[in-house]
């Protein structure tokens, strides 16, 4: 199935090369192991033919890739739009963040990405391929000589699983049956830690976020985190660094990006699926999302362009400051 | 480094009396960046500020921090002082160590740390502090006064006298307001028909002063001295300009049977109508709820029988946009409904009416002309009993009525009393009251009057029950004094009931940015000192919307909004405020987040060109504040995802100092 629709993008993508209604494409290509599938901007037919990738390791969200890459020519660059993707390129649109004009957009179905760390707790270490086959991911190692067949269903992302819509917000073409949004379980988890105690909870969190090595691929990936210069690099800031200093504000690392993004992160789950120590990254953001429904109504950030976020738009019907508080006790 | 200077004020006992002050000043001299450091009994003295100008020169100051009391009490003066001995007046910090430390503590060693905490954020922000330039901005000489009853009338009337044109929008088809209603007035006793109408007609005729009457203030943007303000102008289906106010439409008209507002329902009008005989504009207006013309387009008469051809049943609503130097709310009071207060019979007799009903049954031009004659039978009434304090004192639990005592209504009811034993000496009246409060020039006298020569009957109690019992309606009520119940068989009852602000406030205010208390009435920028300026700056206040009170306290208060108006009209330019937010170019993204947040629309984009490594060009859209526009709230600040933007004078490093040197 991923065999066949890897052909489609390809014809696709070699298509709109050739009748010059784009001059490179945005794809994914194969990087060190076959599970590490990395982002890659092609600009010949051969080169996509070769190279070009669609299998269930292609979780990366191109929206932010697009602020660098309409910079660089004058030209249309060509993008594949997962369902959740699009809610990231209709957040960047509306914050100007590039420019329209220069994209071509094609959504493209999507039944789940897999998530690795799953995958190898299952099938072990040593993967040498993975094929799918059906519901099924055969797996190869190096340490064993048959494969291992693994249910696809089972190791999907935690953001697949909990898939918030089928249905694409953006895009210029679409292959495929468009899909559904969807009633997904994503603030469960959020609900389990508003039940904890200030105590357990703060435990949860010490836990998780002790084992932070500030990489910042969290950032780095995060489709909201696109500032000409981040606060944590920016030395006149006054935060600069400051996670190295001591291990609270190793903490208020993740919580002031929790706050730079309420309002505007649109739950993609990329910081999550980035983050090399497996820290749930995307429950601090998802506490904002329901905090934010809960108090100013429904609002799912790039569900479509220039929607006013409740944070920055005021209205007399706004829960007052009171009352958020009293729904704290 | 900075060389600051610490300021530390007694206030006479107010802050020594709690605050160790030598030990305020002693702490804060280790302060970084303090070179000097003193107290004194008054710092806002002359002797006081001479010896903040002395340390200044000698010690050659580049900030100063006074720890005294609320900075709206005493910032401006301290600033002033700065600015005399050549320091800019933005290197001025205050340290409220009053209101906010020793007026809430009573313990002085507590009192003590917590003014030297406020001290030291104080010397942490001033050590930020950069010198401050305001601008200037222009200012529109025109005002805006929002409602036409005698509070509207006499700011209009004033501030045109002073040269200044003036627009009044007035949400009925006439002006005049509530006066209009009333008979007579308390305590002279003169029509208040004859005193009023001459000042509408004064207005009408002003060529200063424009009248947009049926209309409404739809929206209000800008700030001081530059409002923008949409005038909605309801359609009323008839052209103002040619209406030549014959009344011939209002004669012929068919549909016979609309209530009749301005006599408060106790008549009916038809559905093209002229409010009264002295309304003005003198314009019919047709009220399309009623017009079979407009419901169904089956009529047409007024247009048959209207010389002048000013019928237009095609009329739509019209947004006028203009400019304003400064706007006068004179919204007014309603008296409050009586569907709740049941134990009168309000609802199910006639015969029980509120004192502004009674009004109109005793005016030449009320439905009854002028004769008091009870509304469900037209019989002259014998026994009138007048209910005082009705919604108004009521405790804070009620749910119905209003904390505040109503103010007007003893005066009346002594009127109403007065004046209907004086037409029908044959009518016993009864008063019932809690208190009698007659704090006015000639007042007392006015109330004794009515109970020493007209034999009215003053009974200190509240009525409990009203019920109506055949043609008459049996009044329970206890007297207090003599201390027994009693029933006396009523014709008529009169309620004084409270008086609210009138609706539209609420929506107005959230439209000024400006505040209201907890009864919806406008709040003052200083209850005692500032009572004619609501918080918001070019926003004054005339008449009952800022409190209940009488026409002659409502006049004053007009003249008083007047000169403040005139006072801004007669500037050319306004010094603004320097802390207002700038955004830094570098760090801005483009993202609008502020833009979206602003409520002056202060903020724009460009595309700018940034040089580039390499001898490139980028082009990125940033934001730009225009200062002019800027107010300095800060929204955008806290809006701002990258930290671009930043307010002047409350930069969020200098806050971060602050709240630094407190936690520290």
């Amino acid at each position: 199935m991923q065999k066949v629709m890897r052909d489609v993008l390809v014809e696709k993508a070699v298509s709109l090369l050739s009748d010059g209604t784009v001059d490179r494409v945005l794809g994914w290509k194969r990087g060190e192991f076959s599970y590490d599938i990395t982002p890659a901007v092609f600009e010949s037919a051969d080169k996509i033919r070769d190279d070009f990738v669609w299998n269930e390791f292609c979780g990366a969200n191109f929206s932010k890739y697009l602020v660098a890459q309409t910079k660089k020519t004058e030209g249309k660059l060509l993008v594949f739009l997962k369902p959740c993707d699009t809610y990231s390129f209709n957040q960047l649109l509306t914050e100007h963040r590039f420019d329209r004009e220069k994209v071509y957009a094609v959504g493209i179905p999507c039944e789940g990405m897999a998530d690795i760390a799953k995958l190898k707790a299952i099938a072990g270490d040593g993967i040498s391929s993975v094929e799918s086959d059906g519901g099924k991911l055969c797996v190869t190692t190096v340490y064993e000589d048959a494969p291992v067949a693994v249910d696809a269903g089972e190791v999907l992302l935690e953001r697949c699983v909990n898939c918030k819509s089928k249905k694409h917000a953006a895009y210029d073409e679409l292959i495929g049956e468009e899909g559904e949004v969807l009633e997904s379980g994503r603030f469960d988890e959020v609900e389990k830690l508003e039940k904890m105690t200030a105590d357990e909870r703060f435990a949860f969190w010490q836990n998780e976020l002790s084992r932070c090595i500030r990489c910042n691929a969290c950032r780095d990936v995060c489709p909201a985190c696109t500032c000409e210069k981040c606060v944590f690099n920016n030395p006149a800031s006054g935060a600069e660094n400051k996670a190295a200093a001591n291990s609270f504000e190793e903490k208020m690392f993740h919580i002031i990006r929790a706050f730079h993004v309420a309002g505007r992160c649109t739950d993609c789950g990329e910081c999550s699926r980035v983050c090399p120590q497996r820290i749930p990254l995307h429950l601090l953001n998802r506490k904002f999302i329901k905090d934010i429904d809960s108090f100013y109504g429904e609002y799912q950030a790039g569900a479509e362009v220039g929607s006013r976020a409740p944070l920055v738009s005021y209205t007399k019907e706004d829960i007052e400051p009171s009352e958020v508080f009293d729904g704290r006790e | 480094m900075q060389r600051i200077g610490v300021f530390v004020c007694w206030c006479g006992s107010n802050i020594a009396g709690t605050v160790d002050v030598q030990a305020v000043s002693e702490a804060l001299k280790s302060e970084p960046g303090v070179v000097f450091s003193t107290n004194y009994q008054y710092m806002c003295s002359q002797a006081g500020q001479n010896i903040i100008r002395d340390a200044i020169a000698e010690h050659g100051l580049t900030g100063i921090v006074v720890c005294s009391c609320s900075p709206r009490m005493h910032e401006a003066t301290f600033r002033k002082t700065a600015a005399a001995a050549g320091l800019n007046p933005y290197m001025v910090e205050i340290a409220n160590i009053r209101e906010q430390c020793s007026w809430v503590h009573k313990d002085m060693p507590v009192g003590t740390e917590k003014a030297i905490i406020l001290g030291k954020a104080a010397v942490a922000k001033v050590n930020l502090n950069t010198p401050l330039t305001p601008g200037e901005t222009p200012v529109t000489k025109r005002a805006l006064v929002i409602g036409g009853g005698i509070a509207g009338i006499q700011t209009a009337l004033d501030i045109a006298d002073a040269g200044f044109p003036v627009d009044i929008v007035e949400k009925k088809p006439t002006i005049g307001g509530k006066m209009a209603q009333l008979d007579k007035t308390f305590p002279t006793l003169d029509c208040a028909a004859c005193i009023l109408t001459p000042k509408m007609v004064d207005a009408a005729q002003n060529e200063k002063i424009r009248i947009f009457s049926y209309s409404e203030v739809a929206e209000v943007s800008g700030f001081v001295g530059n409002f923008d303000v949409k005038i909605k102008k309801k359609a009323r289906f008839v052209r103002e300009e040619l209406c030549t106010g014959c009344g011939a439409c209002t004669e012929k008209c068919p549909q016979k049977k609309v209530p009749n507002e301005f006599n408060l329902g106790m008549d009916n009008r038809r559905a093209i109508y002229i409010p009264f005989a002295q309304a003005v504009p003198k314009v019919a207006t047709i009220d399309a709820d009623y017009c079979n013309m407009l419901k169904n387009g089956k009529c047409g008469v007024c247009a048959k029988v209207c010389a002048a051809g000013a019928i237009d049943y095609k009329q739509k609503d019209e947004l006028i946009e203009e400019k304003y130097g400064a706007i006068v709310v004179a919204t007014g009071f309603n008296p409050i409904s009586m569907e709740k207060f049941d134990e009168f019979a309000y609802n199910q007799s006639k015969d029980v009416i509120t004192s502004l009903e009674f009004e109109r049954l005793t005016n030449a031009a009320g439905p009854t002309a002028g004769k008091l004659l009870r509304p469900s039978d037209g019989k002259h009434p014998r026994t009138i009993v007048f209910v005082q304090c009705v919604g108004s004192r009521c405790a804070s639990c009620s749910e119905k009525g209003k904390e505040y005592c109503s103010k007007i209504c003893c005066m009346y009811t002594a009127k109403h009393a007065m004046l209907t034993r004086d037409k029908y000496p044959d009518t016993d009246v009864y008063v019932f009251y809690i208190d009698v409060r007659t704090p006015g020039k000639n007042f007392d006298e006015f109330y004794r009057r009515a109970v020493e020569e007209y034999g009215v009957h003053y009974i200190k109690g509240m009525v409990g029950k009203v019920s109506p019992e055949g043609d008459k309606l049996r009044v329970q009520a206890s007297d207090l004094i003599a201390g027994k119940q009693l029933h006396i068989d009523a014709d008529l009852v009169v309620l004084a009931a409270a008086i609210e602000p009138d609706k539209s406030a609420r929506p107005l205010a959230t439209m000024l940015t400006a505040s209201m208390d907890t009864n919806d009435f406008f709040t003052e920028a200083h209850p005692k000192l500032r009572p004619v300026e609501s918080p918001t700056a070019g926003v004054f206040l005339s008449g009952a919307c800022q409190g209940p009170k009488d026409i002659p306290e409502t006049v004053a208060q007009a003249g008083a909004a007047a000169s403040k108006v005139i006072g801004l009209l007669a500037k050319d330019k306004l010094t603004g405020n320097p802390c207002i937010a700038h955004s830094d170019e570098m760090m801005c993204n483009g993202c609008s987040s502020c833009e979206n947040v602003c409520p002056y629309g202060a903020i724009t984009y460009i595309d700018k060109e940034f040089r580039m490594p390499n001898r490139t060009v980028a082009v990125r859209r940033v934001a730009q504040v225009n200062p002019a526009v800027c107010q300095g709230c800060g929204a955008c600040t806290v809006a701002c995802p990258s930290g671009a933007m930043d307010l002047r004078g409350f930069a969020s490093g200098q806050i971060i100092a602050e709240v630094d040197a407190i936690c520290k």
